[in-house]
């Protein structure tokens, strides 16, 4: 069911911009009738530490993509991104700051 | 007799199933009384976030008019110094919070997501900094639905 996630991570003028994709149907309610399938949690550590946690609902479209900027950052710097759906289901990718 | 026990035993189930439940809920935070409520003020209070101020530090990053409402990026930056918290909603979805955002050391409060969203409506962002909340809206056309099958 957990399709490929990709990440990008790159060093721009003081922050870290970082772009996620993630394989998932992000199916609604309406779509399946009342059995919908969605990402409920998403996780993002540094080097080991979480920075930034995610509650989100059926309502993020189709193969989510998913931004967000990290204070400063050194290339090298471990990005790890994890998520957890309504069924258990669970993926998570990593990549280096480039 | 025996339909009182049939009584204790549903009540013991019950009790088991609330027990056995818990746990799994545990797992992982996930605001299930926000994300059902079927309105923005519903879920706003659900999420403890009452009482917004509106402010123009918050820059939601987002076309005016959507054409295909299966995909509407939404980008959200709150200026307010030491934000630590971003809800995203649309207020005319069936079920208005969309996302929500929790920033800790290291992460700056920025996010963008592509959402949903069933007709032209109003996205509102609530951004929580020092125990106060702010918001700010902006209003998305949307051309064709995104919500249905």
């Amino acid at each position: 069911m957990a399709g490929p996630m990709k990440m990008r991570a790159t060093l721009t003028g003081g922050y870290t911009d970082v772009r996620v994709l993630m394989s998932h149907p992000m199916a609604t309610e309406q779509q399946t009738k009342g059995k919908p399938h969605f990402i409920q949690n998403l996780t993002v550590k540094v080097n080991g530490k979480t920075v930034l946690e995610g509650e989100i609902s059926q309502a993020v479209s189709r193969n989510p993509v998913f931004s967000f900027r990290l204070q400063g950052g050194t290339k090298g710097d471990k990005i790890e991104v994890s998520w957890l759906d309504n069924k258990g289901d669970t993926n998570k990718t990593e990549t280096a700051v480039a | 007799m025996i339909m009182q026990r049939r009584g204790l035993l549903g009540a013991l189930a019950a009790v088991l199933a609330a027990g056995l439940l818990k746990p799994i809920a545990a797992l992982a935070a996930w605001n299930k009384a926000a994300f059902a409520s079927k309105s923005s003020g519903d879920a706003l209070k659900s999420l403890g976030t009452q009482g917004t101020e509106a402010s123009n530090a918050i820059v939601i990053d987002a076309p005016q008019i959507a054409e295909n409402g299966a995909v509407v990026p939404i980008e959200v930056m709150s200026k307010i110094a030491g934000t630590t918290s971003i809800a995203v909603l649309v207020e005319k979805n069936p079920y208005p919070l969309v996302a929500k955002f929790d920033f800790m050391e290291g992460a700056l409060p920025f996010v963008k997501i592509n959402a949903k969203m069933g007709e032209t409506s109003d996205v509102r962002v609530v951004a929580t900094a020092g125990g106060k909340h702010y918001t700010a809206t902006k209003e998305i056309k949307v051309t064709i639905g995104g919500c249905g099958g």
